[in-house]
């Protein structure tokens, strides 16, 4: 049974037809790493943003099930889904530089979520952070606890995202895009921590991204999303070797080679595009007949 | 890693200093008023009227800044009118504040139909003239200094809840606002313990400025003799009496105007300067 379930969500914005999810389904086993990629704006971190709760108010979900450990999110009253998925789950946000509060040290940012709905003592919930931010590589966790976030570079903010991630270790992470703001030779060492991390602990992570690569280095499965709509589920080595969707494909043929680093890109072309949208429509209608 | 900025300890600035200084002065006269102002505010004396201020021929020892027509001792006024001006400030201010302050944030963080509710009222309010609304209102409430706060209140408190409501839209986008979501907190503890102290260098500046502007408005009121009772000497009141005798003795009008614009200016410069020591980021 997979630990986390999604099945047939469909979400639009408030009172408009266009639909920003279509009947997606997918699954995160525990201790399992899946990607989920798609271009700007086709509706990865929706997905990530409803598993959490946090959809902007003028997002509404139209129907589906979130099923988290064997409990539907979307049937939960608010209090009680709200500390379940504080109990079980936990972000790794996109922008290490707004995702820490500017007027509050770092310490209790860390902490917060252990003394607020885990009801650890103050003093246990410190340690805990102190070894979590020694476990991400940061020299000297004491004085960075009573730092303020605009006194740390933006890769130790990362870090300590990601301690505090892991801070209750919840069952599911969801990692949204957490290297797109960082300088390259910063996000090399930040997804070998976050790998090395959810090795270490267990947790399943669901990691929103656009790139390829990291999808390739990281996850063990992965959901190809386009318009909202899920057009391939594969494990990492058949994506890979064997794409099924004709946008998978051309998606690959888009990205660049490390081998030939000065090669020019394959855009996605038209005409896949063009099948791909009439594939969705298409879908779209049998589901409402 | 820590970097360079916390280490330099930067000196007060100067606007801090000053402005601090000239109210905490301000304020003790105005506690002292009745052991320190040389005359009684209110005694006339026709005999003694519109002395000149001691550097000029004609003054009289004991009358420092010199005497309005009615022989009243200006100095004496200007202490006690600090009285009736800083009562307003702190308590106009702050009661506009809580307000104002509380309805932007609910506005700009729990957006949807509180954000509607509350943005129409601002424009509606904001349409109406201010000074002839606030004569309108002490007419109807009658003068006193309840009224007057509570003019000041009703109408100012859309300042506050405009600018922080845009604040609050601002920093609800960030991250670090889901994430405290995500970590089970609700939204009204979201936004008391995450949104407030990021919005308050804005609310300590509005609030400076909303003290100063109560003063202006006070002496606006006074002026066209709205405000509380005209015995008691209010800096507004000496401002419109001044300007009748203009002509023979300036200093009426005068020192009680370098007095308020000094107090208005101070309160603005004082929330400058707290903020830029306090915002953790300017910091």
């Amino acid at each position: 049974m997979s630990y986390l379930s999604i099945r047939n969500l469909s979400a639009r914005l408030k009172g408009r037809p266009d639909q920003i999810l279509r009947r997606v389904s997918l699954e995160v086993a525990a201790g399992e790493v899946r990607g989920l990629v798609g271009e700007s704006g086709a509706g990865k971190s929706m997905i990530g943003k409803a598993i959490l709760g946090t959809l902007p108010q003028s997002v509404e979900i139209t129907g589906g099930q979130i099923i988290l450990d064997g409990t539907d999110l979307l049937a939960l009253p608010a209090a009680q889904r709200r500390t379940l998925i504080g109990a079980k789950c936990a972000l790794i946000p996109q922008d290490p530089l707004t995702a820490l509060n500017p007027s509050r040290r770092i310490g209790p940012q860390i902490t917060n979520r252990l003394v607020d709905i885990l009801h650890w003592s103050r003093a246990d919930a410190e340690k805990r952070a102190r070894d979590l931010l020694a476990e991400v590589q940061i020299p000297d966790p004491e004085r960075v606890m009573r730092s303020y976030p605009h006194e740390l570079s933006g890769g130790m903010r990362q870090r300590i995202l990601i301690a505090s991630a892991f801070a209750a270790e919840p069952k599911l992470i969801i990692a949204d895009e957490p290297t797109t703001a960082l300088d390259v030779t910063v996000q090399k060492q930040i997804l070998k921590l976050i790998a090395a991390m959810q090795a270490r602990h267990g947790t399943a992570l669901l990691f929103v991204t656009h790139d390829l690569g990291v999808v390739s280095k990281v996850c063990q499965s992965l959901s190809v999303l386009y318009a909202g709509y899920v057009l391939e589920d594969s494990t990492i080595p058949e994506f890979f070797h064997a794409p099924k969707h004709p946008y998978s494909r051309a998606l690959l043929a888009a990205t660049p080679k490390y081998t030939d680093p000065d090669g020019s890109l394959t855009p996605v072309s038209d005409a896949v595009i063009a099948a791909t949208r009439a594939e969705v429509e298409a879908a779209d209608r049998s589901a409402h007949v | 890693m820590l970097d360079g900025r916390s280490a330099i300890r930067r000196k007060l600035p100067a606007r801090l200093v000053l402005s601090a200084t000239w109210l905490t002065l301000l304020t003790l006269a105005a506690i002292c008023a009745p052991l320190i102002a040389p005359k009684d505010p209110l005694a006339q004396d026709l005999f003694l009227g519109q002395l000149p201020p001691f550097w000029l021929q004609g003054h009289e020892p004991g009358y420092l800044l010199g005497t309005d027509s009615l022989g009243r001792d200006v100095l004496s006024r200007i202490l006690y009118g600090a009285r009736l001006a800083l009562t307003v400030a702190l308590t106009a201010g702050t009661i506009t504040c809580i307000i104002g302050a509380t309805m932007g944030l609910l506005a700009g963080f729990l957006r949807g139909w509180v954000d509607i509710l509350i943005s129409r009222a601002i424009d509606i309010w904001m349409a109406f003239p201010p000074v002839l609304f606030s004569i309108l209102l002490i007419a109807v409430l009658g003068p006193s200094l309840t009224s007057i706060i509570i003019a000041i209140v009703v109408i100012d408190w859309t300042r506050f809840a405009r600018v922080i409501r845009a604040e609050a839209m601002t920093q609800g986008a960030m991250d670090y606002v889901a994430s405290a979501q995500v970590a089970g907190r609700t939204r009204l503890s979201t936004m008391v313990t995450e949104i407030l102290p990021n919005v308050l260098p804005t609310i300590v500046v509005l609030l400076t400025l909303e003290m100063g502007i109560s003063i202006i408005v006070e002496a606006i009121l006074s002026f066209v003799n709205l405000s509380i009772s005209t015995d008691d000497p209010t800096w507004g009141g000496m401002i419109a009496e001044g300007r009748a005798s203009i002509h023979q003795a300036w200093w009426v009008l005068v020192f009680p105007l370098i007095t308020l614009f000094l107090t208005v200016l101070s309160f603005s410069q004082l929330g400058e300067g707290l903020k830029d020591r306090f915002d953790p980021v300017l910091r």
